[in-house]
């Protein structure tokens, strides 16, 4: 899988770009999804795969490690991930947070021992995380049609495309040895089962106590995404008395 | 004789308009000072409810009175019906927006468990052309805060919140979309969801 994202030429990279962004429509409310048919199917799928192993496996997870462990855990990932975010800080222009999160890596890094703890936190640099679906939409890309994709949940054409953009950009994949790349495998998998377990309330009341766990979490993901990227238009919400005036 | 009365009484009247002026104060038109107001002495009731050590009943309890008092539970309820609303009758939007408000008590007071200790804090109003949203956010031990909004409009005749817009997600429209679904459950029978709403949320 990874050897075939590096194959894939930065040449082919611009020319699904292009077509991404020719054929996206406009981002507003939660209305069309052309794609319904097919995501439903693949929301059946990461459903059961969440009932069946996430959700337990997580809960076991938590229940066997101490905090401060998977603390620890998710720190040595998100550290390795620091230099991807700051790839897409720099492809945003936005150079305070670039600098801000190579100062965290440094600082992390070594005063807290190779990522296993923050630092950085208590003396001011907290993460500013971004990834390249918000780098797309910073560069005019819309948003495109609602996907939910197997294994990584819900999603959009445009931040689908982030997520494949930012395994192929990641500067530390090319840098480590097998074996720490295995370490930061690992940590990613623990990092997301202390995830799974902090937001259990919410994900476990849109998949497990909605009526249509399909909607909601479409819904919740558009909604969310579009506030934490600054990507509503003002009319993003319903105004209640217009529909009745 | 009959002159007088009439007189006593409009003066009646009069001194109960004045009354109820001191009393509730004048009912000026919503500006961001009062919308504003409305929010901050609903988050006081709320982290009120949060701080008292409170149980689930309580915290369910002070919900049930900040949406009597404080949301416009008719204008919510009947939206989140969407487009089955328009051929409904009064009696079956009314009967539905009581147990409406029980299930949307008990759905948020639930929810607001999970900040029990936490702070809400009013920040910054917008004027939003026909309402007003005000900011908050809450404040929770151990984690980031985040951002709430409160819609306020007093396009029903009083001044009260419409919506509520957690990190983005709009109570509003997650209520559009359950009752949504729920409807369809139901052949869009607006009397079955009615009865079934008391257990749920």
């Amino acid at each position: 899988m990874f050897k075939l994202i590096k194959k894939i030429t930065f040449f082919k990279f611009i020319a699904l770009f292009v077509l991404l962004s020719a054929c996206s429509p406009r981002s507003g409310t939660v209305v069309g999804d052309p794609l319904e048919p097919l995501n439903r199917r693949v929301h059946a799928l990461n459903k059961g795969l969440d009932s069946n192993i996430l959700s337990p496996v997580s809960k076991g997870y938590s229940y066997v490690m101490p905090d401060a462990v998977e603390d620890s855990v998710s720190n040595f990932a998100s550290n390795l991930s620091l230099p991807g975010t700051v790839v897409n800080n720099v492809l945003q222009l936005d150079i305070p947070a670039a600098a801000n999160n190579t100062v965290r890596f440094v600082v992390n890094s070594t005063i807290g021992l190779a990522g296993l703890f923050d630092p950085s936190e208590s003396i001011g640099l907290a993460g500013r995380d971004t990834d390249f679906g918000q780098t797309l939409q910073r560069w005019g890309v819309a948003e495109g049609a609602y996907v939910e994709i197997p294994l990584f949940g819900p999603s959009n054409m445009r931040d689908g495309m982030g997520i494949f953009v930012d395994m192929m950009l990641d500067p530390t994949s090319s840098v480590l040895k097998p074996t720490m790349s295995s370490y930061r495998s690992w940590a990613g998998i623990g990092a997301i089962l202390q995830k799974r377990q902090i937001y259990g309330d919410q994900i476990d009341e849109v998949l497990y106590d909605s009526a249509d766990s399909y909607a909601q979490s479409r819904l919740v993901y558009l909604q969310n995404r579009r506030f934490q990227l600054k990507d509503n238009p003002s009319d993003a919400y319903i105004d209640p008395y217009a529909e009745f005036e | 004789m009959q002159n007088l009365n009439k007189l006593t009484l409009r003066r009646r009247f009069f001194l109960f308009g004045a009354a109820s002026v001191v009393v509730t104060g004048p009912a000026f038109a919503l500006d961001s000072n009062s919308a504003r107001r409305l929010v901050d002495r609903l988050v006081a009731e709320i982290n009120q409810a949060t701080n008292s050590g409170g149980s689930q009943t309580k915290l369910i309890a002070a919900f049930e009175s900040i949406f009597e008092q404080y949301a416009d539970v008719d204008i919510i309820s009947r939206s989140s019906l969407g487009p089955r609303a328009r051929t409904a009758s009064s009696e079956e939007l009314e009967a539905f927006s009581r147990a409406f408000r029980g299930y949307i008590a008990r759905k948020y007071g639930k929810r607001f468990m999970e900040y029990i200790g936490s702070a809400i804090v009013v920040k910054n109003t917008t004027n939003r052309g026909k309402f007003f949203e005000v900011g908050a956010s809450v404040q929770v031990e151990g984690a980031e805060p985040f951002e709430v909004y409160f819609r306020v409009s007093d396009r029903s005749g009083k001044k009260l919140f419409f919506d509520i817009i957690i990190e983005g997600i709009s109570l509003l429209s997650s209520e559009r979309v359950e009752m949504g679904a729920l409807l369809d459950e139901r052949n869009g029978d607006i009397g079955r969801l009615t009865k079934d709403l008391a257990s749920l949320g």
